[in-house]
């Protein structure tokens, strides 16, 4: 019976699976058919197999694009993972202000991408925007649209700012979940709050930390909107992420080959890297249940 | 080690408490003698846990002194009262190993790694946990994991008391009386004092000297399972006690007699007459005979007979009164009436709930 | 109505969870299972309620084959060991929202639910919600709710697990005053010897995934047909000897019940053994005496509470009318009464 029952689960699954196949597997082998062909105009396709991906795999300026993607959501991973379990941690347990602390965390998250991004780039303008206002009376040199590590600083303060909240509240919920008696248990161990935090807490965060590195690091390694709105990829090409150059070749110049190879590319590295993450973190718990 | 004396503690968990129903713990004067093994015997919400968290520090009572020994440590935090106690479910350090969890409390009191090794040894030998000392804790059983919880304890040699927080809970029943067996040994080797709660009966009088039976935040008797079956000192000691619970019914006395429902019952004791208050007689359904009609007695009517292999159960009623007796297994009971006769010296007096106790 | 299993069997993800099961349960008597976690009550009660199907067998329900129908399709109520109610529903709704869903009429329905809760003694409470009530309150709804709808079968799988034994004793008594009144088939399971004995009707123990014994609860207990079975239905465990030790020359080995080991000497053909005290038991009526004698645990039954200390001197004492002989396999030969020792 439970073969039968599972063979009905499937009819049940297949309506979705038809949605997502329209939504998400048609186009991306559209994606893959111009990935391999060139295109003239007119509609004229001809046959260049892998071209566009060497070509992609060897251009500097892919190379560059994502050694900056890679450090971006390296530092953003070591910002707000840290400062979101830190916060979630000095979040009171019970009482009033729990709703409050909640509510104000979660504002950030409820505004459209677009809007942060013009938000934070009114915010730190020199001439209208209090933080470059207030730099700049307090004689700081601080540029944002000439500066390239000032334009690092803004977008990564803003994205802090941002998405910090997420790993807060998901944190909580993990904080939230433990039982009364293991606090109790370590106090009458005797261990002091940080072996409390590192025997305890942290082990029974794993699971929502996984889904919050997870979320951040995908996140982060295909923001667009933001620093669009903020930098337009520069100065130069200093804030130039691996989407916004995909944009840039794909609408700017109208390569559709090269673009598709690049989507691709992109697509799968988002894929490995989303792997590892998840092969490190659960590579203990995998012992646990063989065992 | 020394005797913890609660001196006059009552607890609320309401900041002004108005009148004794805000109270979870009503004021209660107790000494727990050192290296005796006590349990906590109630319903659940009789604020058993409440009075154990209050002598672990878990918990500061709002009235009263805690003392140990001779120290006052009422406001003394739980780590510096030297106390250790197990929870109801276990709990252990998922990322660390058996013997890690073991030193864990010795490493946070800074004693030195030869020390704490054969500490952890010795222990573990005794739990026979030696086996899996370098096992991750988080891959055992739950019944292994609650004696690592006990391990935890036990490795502090000068520790006060252990108390005990319905540890058996989540153990499986076959493996409950090994736990069992293994508590009272470790208690005759270390003489330890254990403090352990519990709503179930069967623990708390094969693990204890003494049992404290507790309703609604009050202490009713403090006993060896003996007095406490024997001689119950309130109604709900004698009802609480034994499965079925103790009789009970509303008499008015005549010297040593008892009037009920117009039939009379003998006494081994006299009582003085005056007593108008709310009387009752209290006999355990073990000594009550059930004959024949035809031989005299107090005559009841039948209802249901239960027959569990060993004995038998009969549920009976007098006028509006329910009774039951417990029979050997070999007794016919064909009958819709029955009569049935007490044994005098078990045959017990209560006024407003309260034994009225007489010398034997 | 007869509800019948005909060699039912169930494996999940190759491990057997019910093998070769044969039963048929009657209305209007009580039918227990009876047997350890995981021997394969709750699979048994699923299949019954039609949540799974067998990988083999049927279900027949009055002569017609039900195996394939699914559970909603049955008249079945299943009352669980978690108190399961609608938390945002009064107690009244609860109880009656099965009626509700088959279209009983208002005035039918308020008959019912009347009826139902003073039957169970809760037609004070019927305006709280369940979280305002007990445990045992709770789970007297839950039981309202299977009892109102005359179910051609109701499931109750360890209902009384979760209370305190003060109200699992109370109730206990009411079950099968209740169930009399219903013309459903009532299956209950429960891994409590002690459970069964008082709620009396049929029985089946379940040991493996396996039916070892089935029949009307007394009988089953009296007369064992294996070891195995003795072992389930006792609590606490039977004391099972080898038949050499105590002088039997044919069996194999011999079971005695608790409370057939005696500390005094009732009958001259008593065979009294020497012990040592390991660990006494108090349960509040009863006190269980393990001791160590011809070197193996004994297990002994005593009214009252009395006390004993690990290590003291005891005799027990056997009258061999008590024996149940087994034979090699573990079979249960014809009581030997007559021969005596």
């Amino acid at each position: 019976m439970q073969k039968k029952l599972n063979q009905k689960a499937w009819f049940l699954v297949l309506p979705v699976f038809l949605l997502v196949a329209f939504s998400a597997i048609i186009p991306l082998m559209t994606v893959v058919n111009y990935s391999v062909q060139d295109s003239f105009g007119n509609n004229e396709f001809f046959w260049v197999g892998a071209e566009w991906f060497s070509e992609i795999l060897n251009s500097e300026r892919f190379h560059s694009a994502l050694g900056r993607q890679l450090l971006f959501s390296a530092i953003i991973l070591l910002i707000e993972i840290p400062l979101g379990i830190f916060i979630a941690l000095k979040i009171p347990k019970q009482g009033w202000a729990v709703s409050l602390c909640l509510v104000l965390m979660a504002l950030p998250l409820l505004i459209p991408w677009n809007v942060v991004g013009t938000i934070w780039q009114i915010f730190a303008r020199e001439d209208i925007g209090l933080l470059g206002y207030v730099l700049a009376a307090l004689d700081v040199d601080y540029n944002y649209t000439q500066n390239s590590t000032d334009a690092w600083i803004t977008i990564i303060i803003m994205d802090v700012w941002h998405w910090t909240s997420l790993v807060v509240l998901l944190c909580y919920a993990g904080l939230s979940s433990i039982p009364d008696a293991y606090y109790q248990a370590a106090k009458i161990d005797g261990a002091s709050r940080w072996a409390t935090f590192r025997y305890i807490q942290l082990p029974k965060l794993k699971r929502v930390l996984l889904i919050a590195v997870l979320l951040r690091f995908m996140d982060s390694f295909m923001i667009y909107t933001e620093p669009f709105v903020v930098t337009g990829g520069g100065p130069g090409n200093a804030t130039t992420f691996l989407s916004i150059d995909l944009v840039k070749m794909a609408i700017g110049q109208f390569d559709l080959g090269p673009a598709a190879a690049f989507s691709l590319i992109y697509f799968l590295i988002v894929l490995l890297l989303s792997w590892v993450f998840y092969t490190i973190m659960t590579a203990n718990e995998g012992k646990t249940n063989q065992s | 080690m020394a005797k913890i004396h609660l001196n006059n503690i009552a607890h609320s968990y309401q900041p002004n408490p108005n009148g004794p129903d805000d109270y979870a713990l009503k004021s209660m004067e107790h000494i727990w003698e050192d290296g005796k093994t006590y349990a906590l015997l109630g319903p659940s919400g009789c604020g058993k846990t409440t009075l154990l968290n209050i002598i672990s520090g878990l918990l500061t009572p709002s009235e009263g002194h805690v003392l140990f020994g001779d120290d006052d440590v009422t406001s003394l935090p739980t780590e510096e009262r030297n106390i250790a106690q197990v929870f109801q479910f276990p709990v252990i350090y998922d990322t660390m190993s058996v013997r890690q969890n073991l030193a864990f409390p010795l490493k946070n009191r800074g004693e030195s790694v030869e020390a704490i090794n054969a500490r952890v040894e010795e222990i573990a030998s005794m739990l026979g946990l030696t086996d899996q000392l370098d096992s991750r804790a988080l891959n055992l059983s739950s019944d292994a994991k609650q004696i690592i919880s006990l391990g935890r304890g036990l490795v502090r040699d000068d520790v006060n008391a252990i108390l005990f927080d319905e540890p058996l809970t989540m153990i499986d029943p076959h493996k409950k009386w090994l736990l069992r067996s293994k508590l009272k040994k470790l208690h005759q080797e270390f003489g330890f004092t254990m403090v352990y709660v519990t709503h179930d009966q069967t623990e708390a009088m094969t693990f204890a000297d003494h049992v404290v039976v507790m309703k609604d935040g009050e202490i009713l008797q403090v006993g060896t399972p003996k007095e406490l079956f024997e001689r119950p000192r309130h109604t709900f000691v004698g009802h609480f006690i034994g499965s079925p619970g103790m009789n009970f019914l509303p008499v008015s006395l005549e010297g040593n007699k008892a009037k009920f429902n117009g039939q009379t019952i003998k006494l081994n004791h006299d009582y003085s007459t005056d007593i108008s208050d709310n009387i009752m007689l209290g006999i355990r359904p073990e000594y009550i005979a059930v004959t024949t009609p035809d031989n005299g007695g107090i005559i009841a009517s039948v209802t249901n007979v239960e027959d569990l292999g060993k004995h038998k159960i009969v549920r009976m009623t007098i006028g509006d009164h329910t009774l039951s007796a417990i029979v050997p297994e070999e007794t016919e009971i064909s009958t819709n009436e029955v009569s049935i006769s007490f044994t005098p010296e078990n045959t017990l007096i209560y006024r407003n709930n309260l034994l009225i106790e007489k010398d034997k | 109505m007869t509800l019948t299993l005909n060699n039912i069997n169930l494996s999940v993800d190759g491990e057997v969870y019910l093998s070769n099961v044969t039963a048929s349960f009657k209305a209007g008597i009580f039918n227990t299972l009876l047997g350890p976690t995981l021997s394969g009550k709750t699979s048994l009660l699923r299949i019954l309620a039609g949540l799974d199907a067998p990988d083999e067998g049927t279900v027949k329900f009055n002569n017609g084959d039900i195996t394939n129908i699914p559970a909603k399709k049955r008249n079945i109520a299943f009352v669980y060991q978690q108190f399961i109610n609608y938390p945002s529903f009064s107690v009244f709704d609860n109880i009656a929202s099965p009626l509700k869903v088959a279209g009983v009429s208002k005035s039918e329905i308020n008959g019912r639910v009347e009826k139902i809760s003073s039957l169970l003694k809760i037609d004070t409470m019927l305006s709280r919600k369940p979280s305002e009530l007990s445990g045992g309150q709770q789970q007297r709804v839950a039981l309202a709710r299977a009892l109102v709808r005359n179910a051609d079968i109701i499931l109750l799988d360890e209902p009384l697990g979760n209370l305190d034994y003060k109200l699992r004793e109370e109730l206990r008594l009411e079950l099968p005053k209740l169930f009399k009144e219903t013309n459903s088939i009532v299956v209950y399971a429960t891994t409590e010897p002690e459970e069964a004995l008082m709620l009396g009707g049929n029985i089946a123990l379940l040991s493996e995934g396996k039916v070892i014994q089935s029949g009307p609860t007394m009988d089953v207990y009296r007369r064992p047909q294996n070891i195995q079975s003795a072992l389930t239905f006792s609590d606490p465990p039977i004391n099972i000897c080898a038949a050499r030790s105590l002088e039997i020359a044919n069996a194999h080995s011999i079971g005695i019940r608790p409370h057939h080991v005696k500390l005094k000497r009732r009958n001259t053909a008593d065979i009294e053994l020497n012990a040592h005290v390991t660990l006494s038991e108090i349960t509040g009526s009863e006190t269980f005496v393990h001791s160590l004698a011809l070197d193996q645990q004994w297990t002994t039954a005593i009214h009252g509470v009395h006390h004993f200390n690990a290590g003291d001197e005891i005799s027990l004492y056997l009258n061999p009318a008590n024996f149940i002989p087994f034979d090699a396999s573990g079979n249960t030969l014809a009581i030997l009464e007559s021969e005596g020792v």
